[in-house]
């Protein structure tokens, strides 16, 4: 379309140039005027949360108008995060969150660097049924899981089932495949000479690895902790299934099973908790989004 | 001199030897530590992924109460439940619907990105990504609340331009678009960083000889960008189409499953049949019938990236 009426505007070459660079003004207008529908759309939830949750239960259910605070209040705040239970379900969601990713990265660490560099019988394979495992999704596996731990505790006795250490156990399937998948891409694309040269210094295996794989790899290796972390934080599924009582759940479903009372719902408290329990990962995105883009697109694009 | 040079000669000899067998023994330490640092990976897997797909086969051909073999019975049982069919036209409406929809406003939102000048892509990239940030159970909750019967707040908007209330959730084709735009919302910045990605990769000279030989920007789209993005494009859709048609979270908070199981999908049912209803056996067939499709769009995936490591 405006190539055409480029050819059309003759041979002089100014003219071309000023239509040329009209175009792109206008073609950068309708770029932004899209660019601030489509962000207007990606942030109206959580900006709505941040104004529900500055809202007292008075004025949500006097029905103003719903976009606007007028009469801001930390209430909310304050009751959640004065509340035993809340932070209990804070604290569970963030131990298990930590553990998870110290459990990922010890696994996946080793094997990557085994699977990258140290070819061995099989290991190919592994590689691919490593990323296979990745494509296996949770709502596929929650039900065998669910009785495997049932049949388990019945059989030896230690009660896994209700008890927030079992995501421990089940959280892994979901962040170590794709960590190690990560890190094997990361991992093949430091060069062998650097390895060589490790090796032929006298390092093992082991020191070639804490000494030059992990800090070379570290943004990698970043990325893939980031992942962990916030799969794991962000997990839904699983904890609803395999935790009951309330002491023992994570905030997801803290938040929705205790704040969600019947018919009665607390909206201001509820989007509070939400905001809260989104807080983590978007702080660490705001900090670390460089690091959060690699990890996200190093899935399919790397290996 | 030769005495000397011959005993030279014999000790470079005996090192030789002996670096031969340092040599075995690296290697046999080698594929030892390999294997011994590969071994909590295929412990996991073996135990806590493989196994339980396994044990879900056995679970699915058990009865209710899990003490009798019934063979098929399960899947025959749900071959005459008309939910069942229900679920199965929702999974597919919903997943390839959302695919569709997230691929093309990330593909196009990529492109409005990409038009910007480099300085400020980062600010709007990281706007645009903060859905896909927040965990899928807290966004979803504002998106209930948006949604809300008596207190809507996309009801209250509409409502100035005369759009009368809308019942989010309340109707079953209604639930079905809501159910599918948040699923839109929370997907589309993936596609979009996707896209971004692959545009970056693609060569402004190929731009440039394009507009030289007249392409218009249909053209350039269709002739030199789609080329371009092919693999790209199709890894993404294949990835958010099992992670979609998987999706439990948003349906279970925005609807869970209702009105009268008009938005089910195979996860969230799998649930209700299997943890609510107590019934694992019946849960499990359930659950499992979504393998055929999630298996097409592994091997698709694995063959895209097996071939793309050989170019390598």
């Amino acid at each position: 379309m405006s190539t055409v009426t480029i050819d059309k505007s003759g041979p002089t070459r100014k003219v071309k140039y000023g239509s040329m660079s009209r175009d792109r003004t206008w073609a950068l207008r309708w770029s932004y005027f899209f660019l601030v529908l489509f962000a207007i759309f990606s942030l109206t939830p959580p900006l709505y949360m941040l104004i529900t949750s500055l809202k007292s239960s008075a004025e949500i259910s006097a029905a103003t108008n719903p976009w606007w605070v007028y009469h801001p209040t930390l209430s909310n705040y304050i009751e959640l995060l004065t509340s035993n239970q809340f932070l209990r379900f804070f604290w569970n969601s963030a131990w298990v969150s930590i553990i998870v990713v110290t459990i990922t990265m010890l696994i996946s660490v080793p094997a990557a660097f085994a699977l990258a560099r140290m070819k061995f019988w099989g290991s190919a394979t592994l590689a691919t049924g490593v990323f296979l495992t990745y494509l296996i999704p949770d709502s596929l596996l929650f039900i065998p899981l669910f009785k495997m731990f049932a049949v388990f505790g019945d059989w030896t006795g230690v009660q896994l089932v209700n008890r927030w250490y079992v995501l421990l156990f089940i959280y892994p399937t979901l962040t170590v495949p794709f960590c190690t998948w990560i890190m094997i891409g990361y991992f093949a694309s430091i060069p062998k000479e650097l390895d060589e040269a490790a090796i032929i210094d006298g390092a093992s295996w082991f020191q070639t690895l804490t000494r030059i794989f992990i800090p070379v790899a570290l943004p990698g290796l970043i990325a893939a902790t980031i992942f962990a972390f916030t799969v794991s934080w962000a997990q839904f599924l699983y904890p609803l299934v395999f935790t009951t009582s309330t002491d023992q759940l994570v905030l997801p479903v803290g938040i929705i099973t205790t704040l969600i009372k019947g018919d009665v719902f607390n909206w201001g408290q509820i989007m509070t908790g939400a905001l809260l329990g989104a807080a983590p990962p978007l702080i660490i995105y705001a900090f670390l989004m460089d690091y959060y883009i690699a990890g996200l697109t190093a899935g399919a694009t790397k290996g | 001199m030769v005495d000397v040079a011959f005993q030279s000669n014999r000790a470079a000899a005996a090192q030789t030897g002996r670096r031969r067998v340092g040599l075995r023994n690296a290697l046999r330490r080698k594929s030892m530590s390999a294997f011994l640092m590969t071994l909590p990976l295929i412990l996991l897997i073996a135990v806590l992924v493989i196994y339980p797909a396994l044990y879900s086969l056995h679970l699915a051909t058990l009865n209710k109460a899990m003490t009798k073999f019934v063979g098929l019975g399960n899947f025959e049982f749900l071959f005459k439940r008309e939910t069942f069919w229900l679920v199965v036209k929702q999974s597919c409406i919903f997943a390839i619907s959302a695919v569709v929809f997230k691929a093309l406003i990330g593909f196009i939102v990529a492109h409005f990105v990409h038009n910007v000048p480099a300085n400020k892509q980062r600010k709007w990239r990281g706007m645009l990504l903060v859905p896909w940030v927040i965990p899928p159970a807290m966004s979803t909750l504002a998106w209930l609340w948006l949604f809300d019967p008596s207190y809507s707040a996309f009801n209250y908007t509409l409502s100035f331009f005369g759009i009368g209330p809308i019942p989010w959730t309340g109707d079953a084709m209604w639930a079905r678009f809501s159910v599918i735009l948040v699923n839109v919302w929370y997907g589309a910045p993936f596609f979009m960083i996707m896209y971004l990605a692959a545009l970056k990769s693609v060569p402004e000279q190929l731009y440039e000889a394009a507009a030289i030989d007249g392409a218009n920007w249909w053209q350039r789209i269709w002739y030199v960008t789609l080329p371009m993005m092919r693999n790209i494009i199709a890894i993404t859709t294949l990835f958010s189409l099992i992670v979609t048609f998987a999706n439990f979270d948003i349906v279970r908070i925005l609807t869970a499953g209702g009105p009268l199981d008009h938005t089910h999908i195979f996860a969230t049912w799998a649930f209700r049949v299997g943890i609510e209803g107590s019934d694992i056996p019946l849960g499990a067939s359930v659950s499992l019938f979504m393998v055929p499709i999630l298996a097409i769009a592994a091997i698709f995936i694995l063959r895209d990236i097996t071939k793309r490591g050989n170019e390598a």
